[in-house]
């Protein structure tokens, strides 16, 4: 099916909400863009953009009728694909029950081309390998990805660097371009099940002029990257395990987690076992993990990485180069979240920058 | 639905033998169906109901055909499964990991070196190799215990003395009643003889006497990547997923835990990896 | 109720009763709680204190006076494990801002008759006295560690309370960072988690109830600070709160005042 045009986001989301799906898109609250379930396209973000910056982000309003002209929200697919907190199994006596798998229908609205190449890293983390996750699979497949072309990149992002953005290329059902004078989004089709959605919308076939201005979109959002990054040689930079910079990155990091709570693609977990007080019934769960923590790499009650320096170095390195050996592929989509949502403004980039 | 890969079986303690004052052997059996195989140097991941999971070297097959588990009481969870009596349940998963490379020793002369609680995962190497006696040269058995009372599995390293191999032990705090040698299993490679060129080795214990011995064996003209060392780090998955064990590229849990001390030599040289 | 049901006991020291009102606040859990553990002592709960030995002593309060340093010896030779709760029995508490003044001035402010008042010159932790097994922390401590605490002790695991930030709880929660966001000062990246976040939760900067976190760079967040526009008095004051003297946060108010 060739692109097409609608005026309104308000019969997308009516299909996507008739055809059984939460339909989860961005809005303002607590004074970021969010990303929470909508029942009509009226709660979306509308005239407001961000500004982002190492360990900086606000909102700025800029009257306008544009709703997606803001970049990464502080809010990831990870939310979805890999909850924060996962029932494993209950155990009682000699039997052991699995959590009962529950993967309600979710369209997520507005993710951008950095997202939906995290997503993919995902997917090679929990199905690529020998051990693949039913659970995630579950919840990666009741998953319907409306992606929306960057218009606006933020301060700290770098996709175009790291080969993921800004425009979606693939891993969506559905891609949307907005555009102003008048205001209007071409659609363009990723999935069957994309497509399906589509021809039950008021459409017009995209023209020429619908087209190109969506490319144009796209082009000067490239021109706009806030960060970059050299990736040609990146493993052999971090192979620089002695560097005196990591002494300087690690007097300044916080060993807080935040970068890898934020980041799209940090999979770690730990489990934590429980025992219920009525009956005894002993429960594991599975939840997101740091390697900034130092019960991350304890053996016999010493962790392997207990300077802040040494964390640092196996955060960086993981996401820029060992990734890339355990799953050939980068762990960085260039997203920009570790950036801005660092509470001191440690910039990976700069980091990275300054290694020799 | 295919099951979880977090998802435990319940196996059933068949036996519980009391190795030393802080240390059991189990054997475990599944409620239902056999023991997956498993490879000399492979683990599972142990599941005390309630309290935890942890990963254990697996010591061998038990007569009728379960898991010979050996556990030191040093956390909570590793407590908890020592306390285990026979016809109670834990939960197992796996087993994991890349074991030893038996079959690369052959035609050569073999050294085994373990440190402490090291000697467990190496049992089945050991027996492997003495039930094939005639396809190796000379196998040496060196293992050091911090003293007599925790040296492990004495009757056994006996009968592996009858059965062929040159068994050498030490201690580092000895007793009144030891009269062998004191100090680290490094020391012992000086009294066992093999031909440094000729010969594999199976290296398992700390980290630093794993080093320590690897570096000796080295020094002797064994190659880097006849040395094999089973290493151990944090673990809550051992399926890839959770991202404790990382070691530089490597996850322990597949990648290891038996590595060449060609690859994880350099990298244990670097602190922190 | 089972003859062999492990004792608990709960003690008082100096302290506002708040954590023990945690235990009477667990409702629902308290009956399950009671079922499997005998309440042996509690005064706040019961008026029968019952005689020892006890299986699990939940300690409340800092160590203030003479009679307070004879009274929790004998906790401890009484209880098999002893825990403490909340950043007085853990910390000092709000009132070891003592330590930093003379204890004799503050009482001639506040007595009418400060010679009747026995005091020590400092509030101290109660692992200062004697040895401990676990300390939960927190001003006051949360209801659901205080269960894990109970469950765990009663299971043989160790308690699932991280050492890790405030931050790791607050973005599982799905908060959105007060500080990169709206540039509110917030303790959560030094803190040690514990609470649900629950500050940060209701756009408030997090204040540090849970003591430091396992590895606190306090200087590094105090640089960050600074450049939000607090004050070496605001900085200084933000870490002399409910655990003034624990070493991390001691440090922090000391590097700030050496910055000013």
């Amino acid at each position: 099916m060739d692109a097409v045009v609608i005026e309104s986001l308000e019969p997308l989301i009516a299909e996507l909400r008739s055809r059984g799906f939460a339909v989860v898109g961005p809005v303002v609250r607590d004074g970021a863009i969010r990303f929470e379930e909508i029942a009509s396209a009226g709660r979306l973000a509308r005239g407001v953009t961000d500004d982002q910056e190492p360990g900086r982000y606000r909102l700025r309003e800029t009257g306008d009728e544009m709703i997606f002209s803001f970049a990464a929200s502080p809010d990831s697919a990870k939310r979805y694909t890999q909850p924060p907190r996962q029932a494993l199994f209950r155990m009682r006596g000699e039997r052991i029950e699995e959590a009962e798998e529950e993967a309600p229908r979710i369209a997520l609205l507005g993710v951008r081309a950095c997202d939906l190449a995290a997503i993919g890293v995902q997917d090679r983390v929990f199905l690529g390998g020998r051990h693949p996750d039913p659970a995630y699979r579950l919840r990666r497949e009741a998953l319907l990805l409306v992606a929306v072309n960057c218009a606006v990149p933020g301060g700290t992002c770098f996709c175009v660097s790291m080969g993921t953005g800004p425009r979606v290329t693939a891993g969506h059902d559905i891609a949307l371009t907005e555009l102003a004078a008048p205001h209007r989004f071409v659609v363009e089709i990723g999935s069957e099940r994309g497509e399906e959605i589509v021809r039950a919308l008021p459409r017009a076939p995209a023209s020429a002029r619908d087209q190109a201005d969506a490319e144009e979109v796209s082009r000067t959002a490239a021109g706009r990257m806030g960060r970059q990054v050299e990736t040609e040689g990146i493993q052999e930079r971090l192979s620089a395990h002695d560097s005196p910079r990591w002494q300087q990155v690690g007097a300044r990091c916080l060993t807080c987690a935040n970068c890898t709570m934020v980041c799209p693609t940090c999979f770690c977990t730990t489990v934590e076992d429980s025992t219920s007080l009525a009956d005894g019934t002993a429960e594991r769960v599975e939840r997101w993990d740091s390697c900034f923590t130092l019960g991350f790499s304890e053996v016999n009650g010493t962790p392997v990485r207990g300077s802040n320096p040494g964390r640092y170095r196996q955060w960086l390195t993981h996401k820029f180069s060992t990734w890339i050996d355990q799953f050939g592929m980068s762990g960085c989509v260039g997203c920009g979240r570790c950036i801005t949502w660092c509470p001191v403004g440690i910039d990976v980039t700069e980091e990275l920058a300054n290694l020799p | 639905m295919i099951s979880h890969p977090m998802t435990p079986v319940v196996y059933r303690v068949r036996s519980r033998r009391p190795d030393r004052v802080d240390t059991v052997t189990l054997t475990l059996e599944p409620l239902r169906g056999d023991c997956p195989p498993f490879l000399p140097g492979q683990f599972t991941m142990l599941y005390a109901p309630g309290v935890g999971e942890i990963p254990v070297s697996i010591s061998g097959r038990s007569r009728s055909g379960g898991y010979a588990q050996t556990i030191r009481a040093v956390g909570a969870v590793s407590a908890a499964l020592c306390g285990k009596r026979p016809g109670e349940v834990v939960g197992v998963r796996g087993p994991y990991g890349h074991g030893w490379g038996v079959p690369a020793a052959a035609g050569l002369d073999v050294v085994v070196a373990a440190g402490g609680l090291g000697i467990a995962p190496l049992r089945p190497v050991v027996r492997a190799l003495l039930a094939g006696r005639d396809r190796y040269g000379r196998v040496s058995v060196i293992a050091g215990a911090r003293s007599p009372a925790t040296l492990m599995y004495p009757r056994e390293l006996a009968r592996w003395s009858r059965q062929g191999a040159d068994v050498q032990v030490i201690v580092d705090h000895p007793d009144h009643a030891w009269h062998g040698p004191v100090g680290l299993v490094t020391r012992l490679v000086d009294r066992i003889v093999f031909e440094p060129r000729r010969t594999h080795a199976f290296v398992c214990g700390p980290e630093a006497m794993m080093r320590a011995t690897a570096e000796e064996l080295l020094r002797r003209g064994v190659a880097p990547a006849r040395v094999e060392l089973s290493l151990e780090r944090n673990m809550k998955c051992a399926v890839v997923r959770c991202g404790h064990c990382q070691f530089g590229p490597l996850f322990v849990c597949e990648d290891g835990p038996v590595l060449g001390y060609d690859r994880a030599g350099p990298m244990l040289a670097v602190a922190e990896l | 109720m089972d003859e062999q049901a492990p004792r608990l006991a709960v003690w008082k020291f100096a302290s506002c009763d708040g954590c023990q009102l945690t235990l009477l606040d667990c409702e629902d859990e308290l009956l399950s709680v009671a079922a499997r553990l005998e309440i042996a002592y509690f005064l706040e709960a019961s008026s029968a204190p019952g005689p020892g030995p006890y299986d699990l002593s939940l300690v409340e309060g800092s160590i203030t006076t003479p009679e307070d340093l004879e009274r929790i010896r004998h906790v401890r030779r009484v209880s098999r494990r002893l825990v403490t709760i909340g950043a007085c029995a853990t910390a000092g508490g709000v009132q070891a801002l003592r330590d930093f003044a003379g204890v004799k001035e503050f009482a001639s402010v506040v007595y009418a008759r400060p010679d009747y008042i026995a005091t020590l010159d400092r509030s101290t932790p109660i692992s200062a006295h004697v040895p401990v097994d676990f300390e939960l922390r927190g001003c006051p401590i949360d209801r659901r560690q205080l269960l894990e605490v109970i469950s765990a002790f009663l299971a043989g695991r160790r308690p699932v309370v991280p050492a890790h930030s405030v931050c790791v709880e607050c973005k599982a929660r799905g908060n959105v960072c007060v500080m990169v966001a709206h540039g509110t000062p917030c303790l959560g990246p030094v803190t040690q988690a514990g609470c649900g976040a629950l500050c940060p939760s209701f756009n408030r900067g997090c204040y540090g109830c849970f003591g430091p976190m396992e590895s606190p760079n306090a200087a590094g967040l105090n640089h960050w600070l600074r450049g939000l526009g607090m004050s070496t008095p605001e900085l200084v004051r933000i870490y002399r709160t409910y655990h003034a003297t624990t070493e991390p946060f001691q440090r922090a108010a000391e590097e700030a005042e050496e910055h000013g």
